[in-house]
């Protein structure tokens, strides 16, 4: 078996694992795993509707998703796209609520807030990185917390005490008439594309700019980089700017499509979080993260369909997905299953 | 408010939010120390504490008063058998550690509500009938001015996290388990030349994390919070985490920061009612453990050094 084929089999075997964890933890619960999964999968694909609001899910998955590779690649493990899609979020509602401005230039504004946002909140842990030589995992997770405080005393300051904003001006939301009458009514909106079209600008930044192969070249061996001339400090706060930015958006679409405004939270949306997993699976590859993306935000948003429909609470999802992580970091041994099996299969022959 | 009022009112209450704090980063040490990043702290201590108000609910008819005591081994247990699975992932199949705790504490939330959906049908459990009591230590609480900060409406729980912190001191800087242990968290390959099994100096030092962390969810469970949701630990891991690298990995150190630390979350909680701390905006009191760790690691108060071999899998043979 080549090399890419177990890389590709990986994350595969990894999400069957997950599922079959799944049927068994509701199997000895006293539940009905079939009538469970047919349940979530109607939560995904039952209707129009349903398929609308799963694309709506998936979007800052997606974001999210680029933002944990985009960093994994320059070897940087960004776990703080929680706290960069916070600070996001509010900063993009900030916009849509303080001034009206021409669509054309009010919407894209917004973006760039949260995505400016999102890139300071990773701007700070790549200066501490590059400068002091911190490890990014501590100062990420502690930068979490910070956004999650910070976010909410801002709320509370620019709603006169409330617990959240206005809704946004019209003029910097992503709601489209078409989407949503193509999907009976769901939240679907615009985010969609900016998504893929960021998917697209990853690839890019990494495929064909010089910049994307210093920030891979830094991500493989650094004292290499050094020598062959490339400035490691300047690559390693960039690849924490550019993931900072790209999670922010995935706050915009949060702050701009799904909700039109930000409250103040008692938790993490866990958007970040799962973002970890959506790169993971897709090998931090742009096209693996539509496909990691794709998975998780079905599950997470089909899950909402199964207490109704099979009384199984959502949280069984969840602990697939802690599942599908667990054996994807695994990965090692899974290679070395599937090494050995088709080892096997050859000495048969 | 005279300042010794004020003292007698926050200096118990920081002890009090502390002692969990306590007893979490030293697991978090024990586990680091032996070169095993633990991010999975926050999961295993949600699992304690959902053990923990679980057995008591169940069994507080059964055995009255000392039903929180029981509880706790109860969740030491369970919090040790969860963090088995991030020694497997982490040390037996060379995952990333950090990966794997991500793994453990999405686990750990969604598998605990889970259960409690399953059981007590609603997102959370009851509260608790049984808890630790506060007492007043005889003797010791006539003192003047230390007696009414210390020993005043205490729980036992924080004497006993306090008693760990320096048992875990003793373990780790005076015995020879507590060398090895060292040894493989900075040098595995040459601990192993020297006979040490780096494996399984590995996998007690991570469940060593794992009962402690599950002991300090559950001491916080049922002294602070009497119930379980979705929302109990909420972060406390992390910030178990925070005290671990601003005690620079260090027993006594971790126990000084998780006193600061719980003093940190006390003010923020009881600070409106007291004169001049209610002026600073809660925001502030809220996110100093974290800005205050980051400002450790960057080496502002001091270094921080971890473990050297701190998140690597050791794999025989390879240099």
């Amino acid at each position: 078996m080549s090399n890419r084929m177990t890389n590709l089999l990986v994350p595969i075997v990894s999400v069957i694992l997950g599922l079959l964890v799944g049927a068994v933890i509701m199997l000895v619960s006293g539940y009905n795993p079939l009538e469970g999964y047919a349940a979530l999968w109607n939560g995904i694909f039952g209707d129009m509707y349903t398929i609308g609001e799963t694309i709506r899910q998936i979007t800052p998955y997606l974001l999210a998703g680029l933002a944990v590779a985009f960093a994994f690649r320059s070897g940087l493990f960004n776990i703080g796209v929680e706290g960069q899609l916070i600070v996001g979020w509010f900063a993009a509602a900030y916009v849509g609520v303080a001034v009206e401005l021409p669509k054309i230039i009010h919407l894209p504004l917004a973006i760039i807030a949260a995505a400016v946002a999102g890139a300071l909140w990773g701007f700070v842990p790549g200066l501490l990185k590059a400068k002091f030589h911190v490890h990014e995992v501590i100062i990420t997770i502690m930068m979490n917390y910070i956004a999650l405080h910070v976010t909410n005393a801002l709320i509370r300051t620019v709603s006169d005490g409330g617990d959240r904003t206005e809704n946004i001006f019209a003029s910097a939301s992503l709601r489209s008439e078409f989407l949503e009458n193509l999907t009976e009514f769901s939240r679907l909106h615009l985010g969609i594309v900016l998504a893929l079209v960021m998917v697209g600008v990853m690839w890019f930044i990494l495929e064909k700019t010089t910049l994307g192969f210093e920030l891979k070249a830094v991500g493989f061996n650094k004292n290499a980089s050094q020598y062959a001339g490339m400035n490691v400090n300047k690559n390693i706060i960039l690849a924490m700017v550019i993931s900072g930015a790209f999670a922010g958006m995935a706050g915009a679409m949060e702050a701009l499509g799904t909700f039109e405004y930000v409250s103040s939270k008692g938790g993490f949306t866990g958007i970040g979080f799962d973002g970890i997993a959506v790169a993971l699976l897709g090998m931090n590859t742009p096209l693996g993260v539509i496909f990691g993306a794709t998975l998780f935000g079905s599950l997470k948003y089909g899950a909402l369909n199964m207490p109704n429909a099979a009384g199984i609470p959502i949280e069984i999802v969840e602990i697939v997905i802690a599942v599908i992580i667990f054996f994807v970091a695994s990965g090692y041994i899974i290679r070395l299953l599937l090494l050995r099996a088709s080892a096997k299969k050859k000495e048969a022959k | 408010m005279s300042f010794l009022d004020v003292l007698y009112f926050i200096i118990p209450s920081a002890i009090f939010y502390a002692a969990p704090l306590i007893l979490v980063a030293i697991g978090g040490v024990f586990s680091e120390k032996s070169g095993v990043v633990n991010i999975g702290l926050e999961g295993l201590m949600v699992i304690g504490a959902f053990v923990g108000i679980l057995f008591n609910l169940l069994y507080a008819d059964t055995f009255g008063a000392a039903t929180p005591w029981i509880s706790l081994i109860a969740a030491m247990v369970a919090a040790l058998l969860l963090s088995l699975l991030h020694a497997v992932a982490s040390i037996s199949f060379r995952a990333d550690q950090v990966v794997s705790g991500v793994a453990i504490n999405l686990l750990a939330v969604a598998l605990s509500l889970y259960l409690v959906k399953r059981i007590f049908d609603k997102g959370q459990t009851d509260f608790i009938t049984e808890r630790f009591a506060r007492y007043n230590v005889p003797f010791l609480s006539d003192i003047p001015v230390i007696g009414p900060l210390f020993f005043t409406s205490v729980y036992n729980t924080s004497f006993f996290a306090i008693a760990i912190a320096f048992v875990a001191w003793f373990v780790i800087y005076k015995t020879p388990f507590g060398l090895r242990l060292r040894a493989v968290g900075e040098h595995p390959m040459a601990a192993d030349t020297m006979g040490v099994n780096v494996a399984r100096m590995r996998y007690i030092a991570v469940m060593i994390s794992g009962a402690l962390a599950g002991i300090g969810g559950a001491i916080y469970a049922q002294t602070i919070t009497n119930d379980f949701g979705h929302a109990t630990i909420n972060g406390q891991g992390f910030m178990a985490l925070a005290a671990m690298i601003f005690g620079k990995w260090h027993p006594l150190g971790a126990m000084g920061a998780a006193l600061f630390f719980g003093f940190a979350q006390s003010l923020s909680i009881v600070g409106s009612s007291i004169p001049i701390i209610q002026e600073i905006p809660n925001v502030f009191l809220l996110i100093l453990p974290y800005v205050l760790t980051i400002f450790a690691l960057a080496g502002f108060i001091g270094r921080a050094n971890a473990p050297l071999a701190n998140g690597k899998p050791y794999i025989k043979g390879q240099r």
